[in-house]
């Protein structure tokens, strides 16, 4: 197998034009590029929704506190939840997946190059266009207003009695263009995987990564196109005289709630199913083991995939549905615990009997494995339709909810940039630095989302921009404010550590982990056409087969 | 033989909720002086039996959270690379179907006892057939107060609901129909029950049947618009007695004496009329609360201040200064005029 690179002349100048560089990048179609401006743009999201969080956490710090106004306080959750979601994670996992796939499959680039750029472009001005809100929405003379509807934005809180000006327009339109480019990059993912794999990479032989990302394609198909449908009501509804969730027109309320959780929880697996593929390629190689049972845990990522399409009114318990309604829909939920049980167990027998070695990477994904355990836990809970009507809407949904998307995702997706950074830059990250961002960061994380479900028990809703004294609640407030600031100091590293590595970092070579997928194979970074001949794959770990020819996988597969 | 396990497997739920219950009435007075909205502190039927199951799944969730805690944990110590690691490769395991099959049935198990006890409570909650002599309450959700209206005993009032209590020789519980006049609301009195959306067009129920006098708080708990947090609710349980007194007062005409005359003019000749209602006048509003009975009443700008005075003349005269996105408007009157105004409605008992 020869996957050397060509090593081309350097014929490049020593300092290129700026603008050159810039419409390189504007224009470019190539996966890594595009991979990369995904990433970075969500890193830029990153820091403004943490910013919202802030300060929703300082109001919140005491009872009766009047740091911000509620109008600003219901627009900092509204767009704190739209940008965490749909312009940080969406883009941090569709720009990891731009990345990754085709190098794990042998292949030059994504299968449609021109669409992948459109639909990072899309997203992109998706962003744009929401935070526009904050200029135009009042109209174009400067006194704008983001939304304030609530990531969910119920209805009939979006129709233009209850929403005056364009604010709503600027959140639906946001949503509605970002959600072309999901779909679009969907698309693309799905038929790269389908038709681009490398010679002797059969399915069964991609690296879980891949198939894991070939599953949230499928989703994002299946669940952003009913929001993108619902968004197109809304519209039809405030400019067209629609009546499709116009309550006082014989429109219904709940029929939103239904459009937008089908997409609302497979969203969720969209965003963690990714978190797994992280975890999925990390834990074996710092455990340096093969992954324990990779059928079942292709499996298992199915069986989500699928139950996972059939859960969403579990965030409707306390709508009013009938009883026949809310047993279907506990045990759906309650299936689901099943496949990703199966997961969690399957890491623990990946690292059972390794030799852990407890690089940055690894320490994140460990805390993953932590977090990911309690946050399955408490959503069992939740999927009690019982408990969830004392629990939904209180702040231990919130808390629940970080501890799957902070905890889970967010933990393993820093696992992500501390491990293919070098494959990015050609750079390694500093490891000390690293170490600080996870502890600063693991103490910030419990300090706030452990404390934050007890208010929740003590009966606090969500969404308030203040609270009456003498609930017993003041303490717990204080303590997960205290938490942000731990994450905000923990993020600061990382971002300082990115850019010191960047131009200091030791470099990386080709294959620093001494791992075992096609990735590792080529420069670092790789060439614009990835692979000089593309690569012959025997088994699942075509490394493991280079580095150990007396004792290769596609012995025992 | 199917029925002898699936009862005995109902008796043993039985004797574990009997055992938590006998625990939780020892801590029950810590859980209420933790919190008055202390979900851990049911006084109602529905809050007691939604109590039940989450103590029974919190116990499972332990139990699994300390095993497979241990497991990592032990994993993470046992297995981490020491600092004489000679170098070379551990065993290479690709999986095993003995294991696998063990950690997907033991699960599925749980699952199914799991769900068993919840769909055993829902059916608790949810399928109770309307009960005698019930108490029959309207409330309906508006930004961002609530209307309750009694149908049977002809009553409208806003922001504090009066129940009976109800106790097991002479159960009264209460039946609530949750509408909405604009957005979506959420009705949450934790100790008394689970909360239940008020959604425009489509009704919804739930009921009560509080086992002990008192005050028990709660709040709007689906986001309503700008005031969503200063929504809050506020249920009185007394006795039979001071209920059946409490619905008299209500049945009331105002009260108007001639001191109030000049306030009672500037109320019937500027805006007020077009949202409030004082029975027997001309004001007959439906927008805002009912101003019938307004001194009955322990708060104003539900429950977000103490009904005093200063407070009422302060509502009136800047309700941004108390509720900021309210829609009372500031009314925008003299100092003569809004004493006169206050006091006035001071005579509304």
């Amino acid at each position: 197998m020869s996957t050397d690179a060509i090593a081309l002349p350097r014929t490049e100048l020593a300092s290129r034009p700026f603008v050159d560089a810039l419409h390189e990048w504007v224009t470019t179609v190539d996966h890594k590029r595009l991979g990369i401006l995904y990433i970075v743009y969500a890193l830029v999201f990153l820091v403004i929704g943490g910013f919202e969080a802030g300060v929703m956490r300082i109001q919140l710090v005491r009872p009766h506190n009047d740091f911000v106004s509620p109008q600003v306080f219901n627009r900092m959750f509204t767009m704190h939840g739209t940008t965490m979601i749909f312009f940080v994670a969406m883009p941090l996992v569709f720009g990891f997946a731009n990345y990754l796939v085709p190098l794990m499959i042998g292949a030059r680039d994504m299968a449609f190059p021109r669409l992948n750029a459109f639909s990072f472009w899309l997203t992109g001005f998706g962003g744009l266009l929401l935070y526009f809100s904050l200029v135009g929405a009042n109209g174009l003379y400067g006194g704008g207003n983001a939304p304030d509807v609530g990531w969910f934005a119920y209805a009939p809180l979006t129709s233009r009695t209850f929403s005056v000006g364009h604010s709503t327009d600027f959140w639906t339109l946001g949503l509605l263009v970002s959600g072309f480019g999901s779909i679009g990059t969907a698309i693309n993912i799905l038929t790269t995987i389908l038709c681009l794999r490398c010679p002797g990479m059969s399915l069964g032989k991609m690296p879980l990564l891949v198939w894991l990302n070939f599953v949230m394609s499928g989703m994002v198909v299946l669940a952003v196109s009913p929001l993108t449908a619902a968004q197109l009501m809304l519209l039809v509804d405030r400019y067209l005289g629609g009546h499709f969730f116009d309550t006082q027109a014989g429109g219904s309320a709940v029929i939103w709630m239904h459009f937008f959780w089908i997409f609302g929880h497979p969203e969720v697996y969209v965003l963690v199913i990714p978190a797994f593929a992280f975890a999925s390629e990390i834990i074996p190689v710092f455990s340096r083991k093969a992954i324990f049972g990779y059928p079942v845990m292709v499996a298992a990522t199915i069986c989500i995939g699928f139950i996972g399409m059939s859960v969403w009114a579990h965030h409707m318990f306390t709508v009013g549905l009938s009883s026949n309604a809310n047993t279907f829909f506990v045990l759906s939920t309650m299936a689901i615990a099943v496949p990703t049980g199966i997961k969690i167990f399957n890491w623990l027998a990946t690292m059972w009997g390794g030799k852990i070695e407890f690089k940055t990477p690894m320490l994140f994904c460990v805390g993953f494995l932590f977090q990911f355990l309690i946050a399955g836990l408490t959503g069992i809970m939740l999927s009690a339709a019982p408990f969830d009507w004392q629990l939904g809407n209180s702040y231990f949904v919130v808390a629940h909810f970080h501890y799957v998307i902070v905890g889970g995702i967010l933990f393993t997706v820093f696992a992500a940039f501390y491990y293919w950074f070098p494959k990015m830059t050609g750079r390694m990250c500093d490891e000390t630095l690293g170490k600080l961002h996870f502890w600063l960061f693991l103490i910030g994380f419990h300090l706030t989302f452990d404390f934050m479900h007890i208010p929740g028990l003590l009966g606090m809703p969500r969404r308030i921009y203040t609270y009456e004294p003498g609930r017993g609640w003041d303490i717990w407030n204080l303590i997960v404010t205290i938490g942000v600031f731990f994450q905000a100091l923990g993020t600061l590293v990382f971002v300082a550590n990115l850019l010191w590595s960047y131009f200091k970092g030791k470099a990386a070579g080709n294959d620093p982990w001494d791992a075992w997928t096609l990735e590792w194979s080529t420069n670092s970074p790789p060439p614009a056409y990835n692979f000089a001949t593309i690569p012959t794959v025997k088994s699942r770990r075509p490394l493991w087969d280079l580095k150990h020819p007396d004792d290769p996988d596609w012995k025992y597969e | 033989m199917a029925s002898t396990q699936h009862s005995s497997t109902l008796g043993v739920f039985h004797l574990f909720l009997v055992a938590i219950w006998s625990a939780a009435a020892s801590t029950d007075t810590a859980a209420q002086s933790m919190s008055p909205t202390n979900i851990f502190a049911p006084v109602s039927t529905p809050a007691k039996s939604i109590f039940g199951l989450s103590i029974f799944v919190l116990a499972v969730a332990a139990a699994i959270f300390v095993v497979v805690f241990a497991l990592l944990t032990y994993s993470v110590v046992k297995f981490r690379k020491r600092a004489n690691d000679d170098g070379r490769e551990p065993p290479q395991v690709y999986g095993s179907n003995q294991v696998e099959l063990a950690w997907t049935v033991i699960p599925v198990l749980i699952v199914v006892a799991l769900f068993m006890a919840t769909a055993r409570v829902i059916a608790d909650v949810q399928k109770t057939a309307r009960p005698e002599n019930a108490i029959e309450v309207i409330a309906i959700g508006h930004q961002f107060w609530w209307e309750y209206r009694y149908p049977a005993l002809g009553v409208v009032t806003a922001n504090e609901l009066h129940v009976p209590v109800s106790d097991s020789t002479h159960p009264t519980p209460t039946l609530i129909k949750l509408l909405s006049a604009d957005t979506d609301h959420s009705f949450w009195v934790p100790r008394l029950a689970g909360k239940t959306d008020l959604i425009p067009n489509h009704p919804n129920s739930m009921w009560i049947d509080p086992h002990q006098t008192g005050l028990y708080l709660g709040q709007c708990a689906q986001y309503c618009g700008t005031q969503h947090a200063k929504m809050l609710l506020r249920v009185y349980v007394q006795s039979r007695d001071e209920f059946d007194r409490w619905i008299q007062e209500q049945r009331r005409p105002a009260f108007a004496s001639d001191a109030a005359s000049r306030g009672q003019r500037i109320f019937e000749t500027t805006a007020c009329i077009n949202c409030h209602t004082v029975a027997g006048t001309v004001a007959d509003g439906r927008f805002g609360p009912d101003l019938t009975h307004l001194m009955s009443r322990d708060t104003i700008a539900a429950g977000a201040t103490p009904n005093t005075p200063q407070n009422l003349r302060l509502w009136i005269r800047d309700p941004e200064a108390i509720k900021p996105g309210s829609l009372m408007p500031a009314m925008e009157l003299n100092d003569q005029d809004l004493n006169a105004l206050t006091a006035y409605l001071e005579t509304l008992r």
